[in-house]
């Protein structure tokens, strides 16, 4: 099957779907894409907690006071424009949000919003209860609905974007509920495929998130950067089984109840590392990276709980005061079997969010014509770490503005469409066989627990050379066209898909993290220890003859202590 | 604690079998942890819908259960016999996968 648009958006979470409004209105026809339902397949829709924005609503505020605490967070590292747009637009945005009906929660007769640590004032709005993202994604899907131009197709894997003459004309998917291959022409491209997160063995993700849009990216020939920065979220959910709750709810509570932190001897471990740490940040005995840090080492030590992290109890808590200050989340938990006065629960370090991604210009363009990125995708806003409650807003604004600028490249742009450069994409499409494969949903679990072992929150020169082994031989292992059972929702085929596209951005993700000899925000090297002022610098990743190469932007300590 | 799950397989046209599949599961598991084990220990064709996992976010896992319309990420795996079978009233894709995408989001349009 062929379709045909001026705007192919691929990926309807948050960022894609208001790229698809912003196209839209613009004038573009557009193709809004997803392997999964629309507004359901991605992070955005899994996000129960805040969103940041400078309203001034709460406390006066201004975007600027939000942009030096976001690149304070980024150590060093963001890119300014993308930064500072963030958090210029955030505010417009979640006001338009807001006349949409979203729901954003009420202290009296203006929004209310929160103080997130890292953030110098409160500043964060969120739906009740925990609903911030189904909320949004509710929002964005009726807006889709109110909208005229915009064809929304599910089930439809992207595969690769295709690029003529150095210039993207469209893609090449696979239908997954029938296996049709179908190619895309498109006079703009967005990739909104948000983050990597499934690359770990712990972490929050959707089935969707092993970062395709990283991989459509490098084969096209456009540049990453930032990649080995992925956020680890000390205290994500661990044990007893929780389910229909967001891993990393207990955070907020922690920090206002004084949640505890025991070992498997019921020692309170955290002072034993808060003497190794100046910064201390609010409420908190240690900042996030210092307690993923001590987390890990007391599991390291053997002192681990059962299922291998650490203990979060609340026992301590009145019980009035826990219902007072969880709420109905308390009957969300009760429902899972928990009682928070009576029983201890299981935490660890989970992958939740990846700061790097797609390299592009203000207006969301990648280095290749007519081929953009928007949302968790793009790489550079949060430099080495994230604060709480960018991830959506920068969805938003990067979403936004993809729309609009892809629109405008679409509506001048003259079709540039190839059946010669998606043949190699469709080929191996058509190449698929039925044959025998080891259990590709192993190698699966297996990338997860090399990525996690050797690629995770704490690295060393040795563990990350032998991941890079490592990946390259489960690489050639995979080989180069697809198994297959047969044709409908074909579950191998899916899982060789993804392998491909994992595999290559793990290599990713492992490469500059092995170069970079020193430990900054999410990237801590236990044979490096401390930041190196030689190293402010982001580094780019790109692929050439097939492989991952590297190269090094300019350091940019001056802009960074200016 | 082992659970057994009668899985009610097949595609659009053709006779659908019954296969069972035995998992090992721990208190809390649910439905789709035990339809992800099989696939990873026993049968990776099995073909059932999923994004979210652990948020019920998602709402695309949901297929009969025990003769119920119910999500597999929030029924919990028990011990004995556990029937799974595609929604009755969506159309069938294959084994536990049925269209349940709005119309107007499907490719091949309405209907
Ligand atoms: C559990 C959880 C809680 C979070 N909580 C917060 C929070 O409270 N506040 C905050 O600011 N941030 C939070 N984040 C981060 C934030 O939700 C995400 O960064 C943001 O929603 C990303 O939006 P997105 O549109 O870029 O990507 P997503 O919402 O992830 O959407 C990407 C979409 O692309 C689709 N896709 C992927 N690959 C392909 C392909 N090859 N072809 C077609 N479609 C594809 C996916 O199916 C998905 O629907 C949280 C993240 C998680 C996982
Ligand atoms: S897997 Fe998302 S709701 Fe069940």
């Amino acid at each position: 099957m062929h379709l045909e648009t001026d705007v192919l958006v691929i990926g309807a979470g948050g960022a894609g779907m208001y790229a698809a409004l912003e196209a839209a209105k613009a004038g573009a026809s557009v193709l809004l894409a997803d392997r999964s339902l629309i507004g359901r397949g991605g992070a955005t829709v899994m996000a129960q907690m805040t969103v940041a924005a400078a309203l001034g609503e709460q406390t006066p505020d201004s975007w600027e006071y939000h942009l030096s605490d976001t690149l304070a967070a980024g150590r060093g590292l963001c890119d300014e424009r993308l930064a500072t747009m963030m958090c210029q637009e955030g505010p417009a945005r979640i006001r338009e949000m807001d006349a949409w009906k979203v729901g954003w929660a009420r202290n009296g007769d203006h929004i209310a919003q929160i103080h997130a640590p890292g953030h110098d004032r409160p500043r964060c709005v969120y739906v009740d209860v925990l609903s911030t993202g189904p909320a949004v994604s509710r929002t964005l899907r009726t807006q889709l609905n109110l909208a005229n131009g915009i064809r929304r197709v599910g089930d439809l894997a992207i595969v690769d974007i295709v690029v003529r003459d150095g210039i993207a004309c469209g893609a090449v998917a696979v239908h997954l509920s029938t296996g049709e291959p179908v190619t895309i022409a498109a006079k703009s491209v967005i990739i909104a495929t948000g983050g990597l997160t499934r690359l770990y063995r712990r972490n929050s993700a959707s089935f969707n998130m092993g970062g395709d849009g990283y991989a459509l990216a490098l084969r096209a020939g456009a540049e990453l950067i930032d990649m080995e920065f992925v956020q680890f979220f000390p205290i994500g959910h661990l044990a007893p089984r929780l389910v229909g709750m967001d891993p990393i709810m207990w955070d907020p509570f922690r920090y206002k109840l004084g949640g505890k932190l025991l070992n498997a001897e019921m020692h309170e471990f955290e002072d034993d590392y808060a003497a190794q740490d100046a910064r201390s940040d609010g409420n908190y005995v240690l900042t996030r990276d210092r307690a993923t840090y001590a987390i890990s080492k007391e599991v390291e030590s053997g002192r681990g709980s059962p299922a291998g992290g650490a203990y979060l109890s609340f026992k301590h808590v009145p019980e009035a005061e826990l219902r007072r200050s969880f709420g109905q989340v308390i009957d969300k938990l009760a429902a899972n079997g928990i009682d928070l006065t009576q029983q201890l629960v299981e935490v660890a370090p989970i992958a939740h969010y990846h700061m790097g991604g797609v390299r592009v210009d203000e207006t969301m363009q990648t280095g290749i014509p007519g081929l953009y990125a928007c949302g968790e995708a793009v790489g550079g806003a949060n430099g080495a770490n994230r604060l709480s409650g960018n991830a959506i807003t920068e969805a938003f604004v990067f979403g936004a503005r993809a729309g609009q600028c892809a629109a405008k490249t679409a509506l001048q742009a003259a079709a540039n469409w190839s059946n010669e450069a998606a043949a190699p994409a469709l080929n191996m499409l058509r190449a698929s066989e039925k044959r025998d494969t080891p259990n590709l949903s192993v190698a699966v679990t297996d990338l997860q627990a090399l990525m996690a072992d050797k690629v995770g929150p704490f690295r060393t020169e040795e563990k990350l050379a032998e991941a890079i082994v490592e990946i390259d031989r489960m690489a050639s292992e995979l080989g180069a066209a697809p198994p297959s059972s047969g044709q409908s929702f074909d579950p191998l085929l899916i899982d060789w898909l993804d392998l491909r596209n994992m595999l290559q951005v793990a290599k990713a993700v492992a490469v500059p993290a092995l170069a970079r000899t020193e430990s900054r925000g999410a990237h801590q090297r236990d044979d490096h220890p401390g930041l190196d002022e030689a190293w402010t610098l982001n580094q780019i990743v790109s692929l050439s003859g097939g492989d991952i190469s590297l190269a090094r932007g300019a350091n940019i300590s001056k802009k960074a202590s200016a | 604690m082992k659970a057994i799950l009668e899985i009610k397989r097949g595609t659009p046209g053709a006779e659908p079998h019954i296969e069972t599949f035995e998992v090992a599961f721990e208190h809390g598991q649910s439905i789709l942890d035990g339809l992800r084990a099989v696939r990873h220990e026993t049968d990776p064709t099995l073909a059932f819908r999923f994004a979210c996992i652990n948020a019920n976010a998602c709402k695309e896992c949901m297929m009969l259960i025990d003769g119920k319309v119910d999500y597999a990420c929030t029924v919990r795996l028990k011990e004995g016999v556990t029937t799974l079978a595609p929604l009755p009233k969506k159309a069938l894709v294959r084994d536990l996968v049925t269209e349940i995408a709005p119309p107007d989001e499907r490719l091949h349009g309405k209907g």
